[in-house]
């Protein structure tokens, strides 16, 4: 057990993180483009930060005592039976506590911060959402194996392609439609579940024009590897050309295309829609696009969950009663 | 704990065996009373769960639409007094009236049959109505924690059963007591599950 | 109701001869292997007679020692079959990479990963910790055996059915591909209609009952059968761990117990408690099998902690430091561990509240596991250490949990789990925590206790080969992967696009090498030093100069430990003992009461395994006999009153002064 050694396995420990941290442009959790993923990179950097002062000098006590002590040294003291100290008992409780404390405080006023559900109060460091602009709503569905996008605003839909101009608000409603999915691009924001009869929500906003990877976080089955999308920060010129595409494709996504894509498939080709049926999102949530379904909203009874501090909702009812 | 006179020499004055025979104390009470309480888990988990799920109707029946009160009271007062014919069946075991013991304890046998039957009766009605356990989630967490506990209920039957033989066999030999309170700890705790059922299943499934 | 094909036949159920897969030259090769291998075991029993003592002195014994012994053997070989299927992973996805779909079709490799999961909890950590458990708990308190000997094998064949239930979904149908826990709705009847996740749901039914029945064992030994004089502040902390260990198992696998049967119910009857339709909820699924799985991984550390309690002392030649704190901070982590699993869903849209409160309390724990290494630290402060393999293990999991703890805060700060929740840091994360916190304690407490259970101590080089290529495996196959976390990777992946990550899962496959040799070295370790027990031999019973009452018997203790009961005057009561110069009783002898041998264990457990065999596949006139076969040999069995049986004087006498004999001849 030679001092060579124990400085190898130091080294051995650290160079991975180093490399990692150290400006790996490719990081894309440390070098993101969003600017809640912005946020979310600094909490990381700030709680690692705060336990590494605990950590490091753990670890190299841990080896320290570990050579000193070695029974091959006679000359370091020997105290068999010594096994107590309040003050050293108080201080190993106390340092940790207060590491806990500042770490509990940053993570109460960060995760209420940094609610998904919360809209955005900022589009960048010292920049405050500008007034009057209304965010832009993408509502998202998870399908057996690709991602369905909804631009009620815009009027189309897209597979597997996504889109979204840049230092504009952008606000996800998401819902699937037969398993546990989680919508993530790691260069934009968070990632949260997508679950069928569901509703949940994201706030996000994209700084920098690029295309980035998005994808599904929780295995769902055969083509979950495949369940990939980019996503593309545009200006907004660019953003209404790419818009102006979608509506030129002349594929209408109503009730029957939709059930069409329902169907199991894996790798799933980039396709838009020009127009989309109106109801059409709200009867995937409530899960009765097929005809003769009943709508959740309609069969959840009288009695209904209301929704508390904006977590997860229960469908909305219907605008109008679905065509048979 | 006995200490004993002779030390050895060495011992520094301590004895570190026991010289006679050393019985450890039973453990059977303690380690059902602690297999209970897991069971107990497994209905607060039932109960969770029928709280999480139980006001979702599909669209079909509620409560209010199924629950047949009268017949859950009839029901309800089987059982209890089930419980109490088992403590006068272990009171007439403590005085060692074998005889006694084991009528008080038919007697309970079947007000627990009776329990069941009465339930088994509501089970088959509810299904035959179009309101089986596959209706609506609050169907299916209802038929399960009801359904639960009569599965329990049944078990204890059955385990009263074979009892009642194994005393009529070897009368009140300790095993048998041991088993006899066991049985009893199951009973009661039986009884004190239907009761949460009860009130929480039942009377308040049927408020609006 | 779902639908059951006409195909189904009344005998067979769904079984058919597809069920088995011919038309997969990876599995056809490893059954032949397997085959070929059982033939040989088989027949070697066979060859050498040795059914008869197998089934007399093992299979129906309900001696501690040897249950214990057989837990560990299972748990050794499903650490071979988990193993397996760990290379499997790292290698398809060092390889799959743009054209290259690798060698595992998806249809195969999320089998893999799912069966990955299952059994290294399930089936390796669960048996290695529960054979430790029962093997050394008893000793430690100095009783003879544990409180309920027959639940005991009986919990041991239980958990062996769980373990061929999942074998036998290799080569007869298939095994789930929804991960280790098989969440809803993908885990129910209409995404998952085939038998995989059915041969979950049993083995891991099967096994719980006995892993519960386990825990109400331990508990009830080490609260009412602790010799006298023994109280609770003066059990060895390895005790002290195991007894909040099967707390957190009778309080947590019951909920288990519930998840499974919920989702039973809705495969077999059609009901929806977690469907999409029907009013069900998924979500209810993810917290009731959370409630259970945090404490699990509890479960699995806190024995480790206690292995290592008693390795500390005894190997740096030291009272442990701060005995009381130690258990108050085992006590208070036990209670914690139940009160966080919603962290391994904040981002399944619980509310900032919510999330925070649970972020706060996963913190917390952190506190007195942290007290725990600074009391194992200042116990290594001005010690005398010497590094025998345990104490290898020992300084390995110091360094390394330590980093996998600091992980586990940062993943409970929601804000950051958002980023990095199912990516290949969690991943990272917890197989550092498992490998550095249970595992390195497991191969430090089986290194420790082997000679104690067989009389000679395990050979040290290889020991040490071994825990040096688990140590340098162990950092090259996971820090690559914390790093993937980060370049925004996530898990259970079969292929991938992105050419520059290539580099790091062919360093993770490195790592896994690595730790292959690790293993091997172990395997060797065994042979030789079976080879060289002679010279390894342990005749004093206390080969390491410990402190506590297990290391005052021979090695391997008689079968009724004890021949006199002990009397505990102190914690470290076999230091205490040899400090006052204690003397071996050589006389006075009386008969010793023990439990009997049985038969029904190993018996029950075989027909549940048959009804799960049939539940799995449909076969319901065989599930439904099955089931009224366990519950008629139950009853039988509770006619048996004849369960005990008196060791004679003149036998302890005799085997009492053989032991004075060898130590005489070895002073």
């Amino acid at each position: 057990m030679s001092v060579p050694f124990f400085r190898k396995l130091k080294a051995a420990l650290i160079f991975p993180v180093l490399g990692a941290l150290g400006g790996c442009s490719k990081a894309v959790l440390l070098s993101p483009s969003g600017d809640v993923a912005w946020q979310l990179r600094d909490i990381i950097l700030v709680s690692t930060g705060l336990m590494l002062l605990i950590i490091v000098p753990v670890i190299a006590a841990t080896l320290w005592f570990a050579w000193r002590y070695r029974e091959s040294n006679a000359e370091a003291t020997y105290s068999p039976d010594w096994d107590h100290s309040t003050i050293l008992e108080l201080l190993i409780w106390a340092a940790p506590l207060l590491i806990i404390i500042a770490l509990s405080a940053l993570t109460w006023v960060s995760t209420h911060q940094l609610d998904p559900y919360r809209p955005l109060s900022r589009i960048g460091a010292d920049r405050p959402v500008p007034a009057g602009v209304k965010p832009l709503e993408v509502q998202v569905v998870a399908l057996d194996w690709k991602w369905l996008f909804l631009y009620p605003e815009q009027g189309i839909a897209t597979v597997n392609e996504m889109a979204a101009p840049v230092d504009r608000p952008i606000e996800f409603k998401i819902t699937a439609s037969s398993v546990m999915n989680s919508f993530y691009i790691p260069a934009l924001a968070g990632q949260i579940y997508a679950m069928p009869g569901m509703q949940t929500r994201l706030h996000a906003v994209i700084n920098h024009p690029g295309i980035y990877d998005g994808f599904s976080a929780n295995y769902s089955g055969a083509g979950f590897s495949q369940m990939r999308f980019k996503f593309h920060g545009m200006s907004q010129a660019e953003f209404d050309k790419w818009v102006q595409t979608g509506k030129a494709s002349g594929k209408a996504l109503d009730r029957a295309a939709y059930l069409q894509l329902e169907q199991p498939s894996v790798a799933a080709p980039v396709q838009r829609f020009g127009t989309v049926e109106s109801s059409l999102y709200d009867a995937i949530l409530n899960r009765c696009v097929q005809p003769g379904a009943r709508c959740i909203s309609d069969v959840a009874g009288a009695i209904c969950r209301a929704p508390r501090q904006a977590s997860l909702e229960l469908p909305p009812p219907l605008a109008a009663p679905p065509a048979m | 704990m006995p200490e004993h006179t002779a030390t050895l020499p060495g011992d520094a004055g301590r004895q570190f065996y026991l010289t006679e025979a050393h019985h450890t104390k039973n453990g059977t009470l303690l380690g059902f009373w602690v297999y209970v309480m897991s069971d107990c888990l497994i209905f607060a988990c039932l109960f969770a769960t029928y709280g999480v799920l139980g006001r979702n109707y599909n669209g079909g029946p509620t409560g209010a639409d199924l629950f047949d009160l009268p017949l859950v009271a009839l029901n309800t007062s089987l059982l209890l007094l089930s419980s109490i014919t088992y403590g006068f069946a272990l009171l007439q075991g403590r005085k060692g009236r074998v005889g006694s013991l084991l009528g008080w304890l038919a007697v309970t046998g079947l007000l627990g049959a009776g329990f069941l039957g009465l339930e088994i009766y509501e089970f088959t009605h509810l299904i035959a109505e179009g309101a089986g356990p596959q209706r609506s989630a609050f169907l299916s967490a209802f038929f399960t924690l009801v359904g639960t506990h009569g599965l329990h209920v049944t078990f204890g039957i059955v385990w009263l059963v074979v009892l009642m033989v194994q005393i009529g066999m070897h009368g009140l030999i300790i095993p048998n007591k041991r088993r006899l309170m066991c049985l009893s700890m199951f009973w009661h705790f039986l009884d004190v599950v239907w009761i949460g059922v009860f009130t929480v299943v039942y009377l308040m499934g049927v408020l609006p | 109701m779902p639908d059951h094909p006409v195909t189904d036949s009344l005998l067979f159920g769904r079984l058919s001869w597809d069920a088995i897969p011919y038309h997969e030259p990876i599995l056809v090769v490893t059954f032949i292997g397997v085959a070929l291998a059982a033939a040989a075991v088989l027949g070697a029993i066979t060859y050498f007679r040795l059914w008869g003592y197998l089934w007399r002195e093992w299979f129906t014994s309900i001696d501690h020692k040897k249950i214990g012994i057989m837990y560990v053997v299972l748990g050794l070989i499903m650490l071979l079959r988990g193993f397996a299927d760990a290379l499997m992973m790292r290698s398809q996805q060092a390889i799959a990479f743009g054209e290259s779909a690798g060698y595992l079709p998806p249809h195969h490799y999320d089998q893999i990963f799912t069966a990955h999961g299952v059994i290294m909890i399930f089936f390796m950590a669960m048996p290695l910790v529960t054979g430790l458990m029962n093997y050394v708990v008893p000793l430690q308190i100095g009783a003879r055996d544990v409180a309920f000997p027959f639940l005991n094998n009986f919990s041991f064949w239980m958990t062996v059915v769980g373990a061929v239930l999942v074998m036998l979904s290799l080569f007869v149908g298939e095994f789930a591909r929804t991960g280790w826990l098989a969440y809803p709705p993908l885990s129910g009847i209409l995404n998952s209609p085939d038998v995989g996740v059915d041969y979950y749901i049993w083995a891991l039914q099967i096994a719980g009952v006995g892993t519960l029945l386990s825990g109400v064992n331990l508990l009830v030994t080490i609260v009412k059968m602790r010799a006298p004089g023994m109280s609770m502040m003066r059990m060895p902390i390895f005790t002290w761990t195991a007894l909040c260990t099967n707390v957190l198992i009778v309080v947590s696998f019951p909920v288990l117990t519930v998840a499974l049967a919920l989702l039973a119910l809705d495969r077999y009857l059609g009901m929806n408690f977690f469907t999409a339709d029907g009013g069900g909820n998924a979500m209810m699924y993810v917290n009731l099998i959370w409630i259970w799985g945090h404490p699990e991984v509890y479960i699995l550390v806190l024995p480790a902690f206690g292995i290592f309690s008693e390795v500390v002392p005894t190997f740096c030649r030291k009272r442990l430091f701060g005995y009381a704190s130690m258990v108050y901070a085992t006590v208070v982590i036990t209670v914690l561990s139940y009160l966080v699993w919603l962290h391994h869903f904040f981002t399944m849209g619980s509310g900032a509240s919510v999330n925070s409160f649970f972020g706060i309390t996963t913190m917390i724990i952190s506190i007195p596991t942290g007290a725990k290494v600074f009391n194992w630290l200042f116990t290594m402060f001005r010690g005398r250490i010497r590094f025998e393999v345990p104490m290898l293990w020992t300084v390995g999991f110091m360094v390394t949990f330590v980093i996998g703890g600091m992980t586990g805060v940062l993943l409970a700060v929601p804000p950051a789990d958002f980023a990095l929740h199912n990516s290949l840091f969690l991943i990272a994360h917890f197989h550092n925590v498992i490998i550095g916190g249970v595992v390195f304690g497991l191969f430090a407490g089986i290194t420790y206790w082997f000679p104690k259970a067989f009389g000679y101590r395990l050979d040290s080089y290889w020991g040490k080969w071994s825990f040096w290529l688990w140590l340098t495996g162990f950092y090259l196959a996971f820090m690559p992967l914390y790093v993937l976390g980060l370049l925004g990777v996530t898990r259970r992946m079969n292929h991938f696009d992105d050419p520059s990550l290539q580099i790091w899962f062919q360093l993770a496959a490195l790592g896994a090498l690595l730790i292959a040799g690790g293993i091997a070295c172990f395997l060797i370790q065994l042979y030789v030093s079976f080879k060289r027990r002679e010279e390894l031999r342990d005749h004093t019973g206390d080969p390491w100069n410990a402190r506590t009452l297990e290391w005052s018997t021979s090695s391997p203790p008689p079968a009724y430990n004890y021949a006199f009961t002990p009397l505990v005057h102190d914690r470290d009561a076999w230091w205490q003992m040899k400090q006052l110069g204690y003397t071996r009783p050589q006389g006075g002898f009386i008969p010793i009461h023990m439990p009997a041998n049985t038969w029904a264990g190993i018996v029950l457990a075989g027909i549940s395994l048959v009804m799960g065999f049939a539940l799995i596949w449909h076969m319901w006139p065989l599930a439904i006999l099955s089931f009224i076969a366990v519950i008629g040999v139950a009853i039988f069995h509770t006619f048996n009153y004849n369960r005990d049986y008196y060791v004679p004087a003149d036998d302890v006498a005799r085997c009492e002064a053989d032991r004075t004999r060898l130590l005489a001849s070895h002073a």
